[in-house]
């Protein structure tokens, strides 16, 4: 069914693995393809742990709800594979892998992704890196480099999205993709994506985000207000900008958890 | 080549060189080291009676000298000793041609890959089976320049005064207590000279590996690299897999004269149970550089600082080590650079990855006598432990009598962090490939030294050692 939603999330509550600290208390939500999702909410509301959890952080566990994805439990696959299943998660803080080259981490993870017995021709491969480099405008050259080692917070997010170009996801989970930049490189890598998406419209989008600012460059189709480990709210992208205005403090006070315990 | 096909591909258990040829040697010494063991290797070999006496006077060195009471644990070595061959002779002289090599032998180094490498790289290969040098091919150009590559025997043989003039005087057998039983005992290694102003471009290449239950290795090389000559000396190891201690010690010496340039590399990968004590040394005169790459994986126990010792002024040495540390395994490593001249420098890398109960350890010399004025010293030390039971400690000696000298000492310890395992399999990347590929990164610095082809197989081994290290 065209219509059935690519990720669906239902009563999802996770908690820090070693800890018995709460973090996502009830999560609601749908996301059909090729629909752009945002999610705001102050820090510490559980919007990036929401992300790490459906990309299979060892970090977090789950407690309670499903999350079903392409009409399969979600959860009940490793963090690899979900990535092999079509999911992708943008780093908020891409880690640095010292001495492995861009080009050679990413010929690695698309043979990952290949069906088994595969074998990824290597022009194809040098093919592929430079129709996509190209496209997000960035220089051949950059593949040399080792993974995000001593990158820029600019040029480690656009890291982010030659790899996503690379992986070509069903589900693009992106967090805090704008943490960290200037005006100039928010502009380049919403561009980035922009142009990923109007290639591949079926592909669906979480922005997890902080600020409204992301979503003048990246136009989501469905907002949501994160707090304290809920969705609390749902609108249109107008919901963005009443956020913008009026902050989060008053949501906090008006919309509070019922119950917490 | 996808990764992680390669290790699929592969096949291979816990160690890779895990395989016994069936060979008839013809002469075996009797166990342990003695007197008569050590006339008997002289006589086999046909030797000047001053070498006879020179490894007498070693032996009577070695028996006075204590066991070393620092660095690893040799407390159950003496009682090795006594259990191994200190001298096997597979075939009674030299072949140069493959086509004479015994079957037997052929069938070894055919696992080891050898054939192929002689085929397509190796322009000359020394391969030492057993104690002695077997094969043995050397190009053409070479000779004519008047470079000799012979095994360490023929070297005596063919250049007696050249031979007697520099064996022994970079590493004396009074230097250490294995120096002293290789002096008395040594049998294979390499013999080298290149002539004043030649340079080299392709490498020299060694290729060596234990075939004797309880047989002990002795080799020695010595190299005399003449003045503004330029080469590269590669030596590869790996022995198999016995159920009794091993044991290995050789003695390296190298000269290199003013202006010259010379890299000595070694890829070594003992079984896990030999006790692997090297000494090696290079002196280095004036504006002469020198380069030690040495890698070491597997063994008991290994001991080897590879030195430089700065004789001229404006000479240059440099050490790049790397070590892995398996289960029960301890390698203690590092470097010595001595600044004897003004002006000298060196600089010193090493990088251990240890693994499961493994234990790497780091130490190194710098020392800067008085009057080398200008002396410039680094060194970085970097150690990646992949399990809470891994361990790594760091020596660094320093001594500088000279005012005006400038040493530095870097030294890290890192983990394989759960944010960099999730970053790389959140890219569909499965988690053994995923450390593996850590850790190439970790010793890239170094493996981008080595010849394409030894960088491949230290990969592989790399990813060998780290198969089940998930979980």
């Amino acid at each position: 069914m065209s219509n059935a939603p690519i990720l669906k999330i239902s009563g999802l509550e996770a908690k820090v693995a070693d800890e018995d600290v709460d973090i996502l208390r009830g999560v609601d939500l749908e996301i059909r393809k090729g629909e752009i999702h945002a999610i705001m909410g102050p820090n510490g509301s559980g919007k990036s742990t929401l992300a790490k959890v459906l990309a299979g952080h060892p970090g977090y566990a789950v407690t309670s709800g499903q999350v079903t994805y392409k009409g399969e439990d979600l959860l009940e696959l490793a963090t690899d594979e979900r990535s092999r299943a079509g999911i992708f998660l943008a780093f908020q803080y891409p880690v640095e892998i010292p001495g492995v080259s861009i080009a050679n981490f990413l010929r690695t993870a698309v043979q990952a992704h290949l069906p088994e017995g595969e074998e990824l021709d290597l022009f194809d491969f040098s093919d592929i890196l430079t129709d996509r480099m190209e496209l997000l405008e960035m220089d051949i050259s950059f593949a040399e480099r080792h993974v995000n080692d001593g990158f820029s917070g600019g040029e480690k997010k656009r890291n982010e999205i030659l790899q996503m170009a690379m992986l070509r996801p069903s589900l693009a989970l992106m967090d805090e993709t704008d943490s960290g930049l200037d005006i100039d490189a928010l502009k380049t890598v919403s561009d980035g994506v922009n142009k990923l998406t109007a290639e591949n419209p079926d592909m669906a989008i979480l922005l997890i985000t902080h600020y409204q600012r992301l979503l003048d460059y990246i136009t989501p189709d469905v907002v949501h207000v994160m707090m304290d480990g809920r969705l609390v709210r749902s609108g249109g992208p107008e919901l963005a900008l009443e956020l913008e205005q009026d902050g989060y403090k008053d949501w906090r006070d008006d919309e509070a958890v019922v119950d917490t315990d | 080549m996808p990764q992680n096909d390669t290790i699929k591909d592969l096949n291979l258990d816990e160690y890779k060189y895990d395989f016994i040829t069936e060979g008839k040697p013809k002469f075996r010494a009797e166990k342990g080291l003695s007197e008569e063991v050590v006339r008997q290797i002289s006589a086999h070999k046909d030797e000047p009676e001053w070498m006879l006496e020179y490894r007498l006077k070693a032996l009577d060195i070695y028996n006075k000298k204590p066991m070393p009471t620092w660095g690893g644990d040799l407390t159950n070595l003496e009682d090795t000793l006594d259990e191994i061959y200190f001298y096997v002779r597979p075939q009674d002289q030299m072949e140069r041609s493959w086509d004479d090599v015994p079957q037997e032998i052929k069938d070894t180094f055919e696992k080891l890959g050898i054939p192929e490498a002689e085929r397509e790289i190796l322009a000359g290969v020394g391969a030492q089976y057993e104690s002695e040098m077997v094969y043995h091919s050397l190009r053409k150009e070479w000779e004519d320049q008047g470079v000799i590559f012979d095994s360490i025997e023929d070297g005596l043989k063919n250049h007696p005064e050249l031979f007697r003039e520099y064996f022994g005087t970079v590493i004396p057998a009074e230097d250490n207590k294995f120096a002293a039983m290789n002096a008395a005992v040594w049998s294979g290694g390499s013999f080298v000279y290149i002539p004043k102003g030649v340079s080299l471009d392709t490498p020299l290449q060694a290729y060596f590996r234990v075939n004797q239950e309880r047989m002990g290795q002795f080799e020695r090389t010595l190299i005399i690299v003449e003045e503004g000559a330029q080469a590269h000396y590669i030596e590869g190891c790996t022995a198999p897999v016995y159920s009794t201690e091993s044991f290995h010690s050789g003695v390296i010496e190298i000269l290199v004269k003013e202006n010259a340039r010379f890299r000595y590399t070694t890829i070594q990968n003992w079984s896990n149970n030999m006790y692997n004590l090297v000494t090696q040394r290079a002196l280095v005169e004036a504006g002469g550089h020198m380069e030690w790459l040495d890698g070491n994986l597997g063994s008991k126990l290994t001991m080897k600082y590879p030195s430089c010792y700065l004789m001229g002024e404006g000479a240059h040495g440099e050490i790049l080590s790397i070590a892995y540390s398996g289960n029960g395994q301890h390698q203690d490593t590092g470097g010595k650079v001595v600044h004897v001249a003004p002006n000298t420098t060196s600089s010193i890398v090493s990088k251990s990855i240890s693994k499961g109960t493994g234990r790497s350890t780091y130490r190194g010399l710098c020392k800067v006598y008085e009057g080398a004025h200008h002396a410039r010293s680094n060194v970085e030390c970097d150690a990646l432990l992949i399990n809470d039971t891994s361990r790594t400690d760091t020596y660094p000696y320093i001594e500088i009598d000279e005012q005006d000298a400038s040493v530095g000492h870097e030294a890290s310890v890192s983990k394989i962090g759960e944010e960099q395992l999730f970053y790389l399999t959140s890219r569909g990347i499965s988690e053994e490939e995923a450390m593996a590929m850590i850790v190439r990164g970790f010793i890239e610095p170094i493996a981008r030294e080595l010849p394409m082809e030894y960088a491949v197989e230290l990969n592989r081994l790399i990813e060998l050692e780290m198969e089940g290290s998930v979980g």
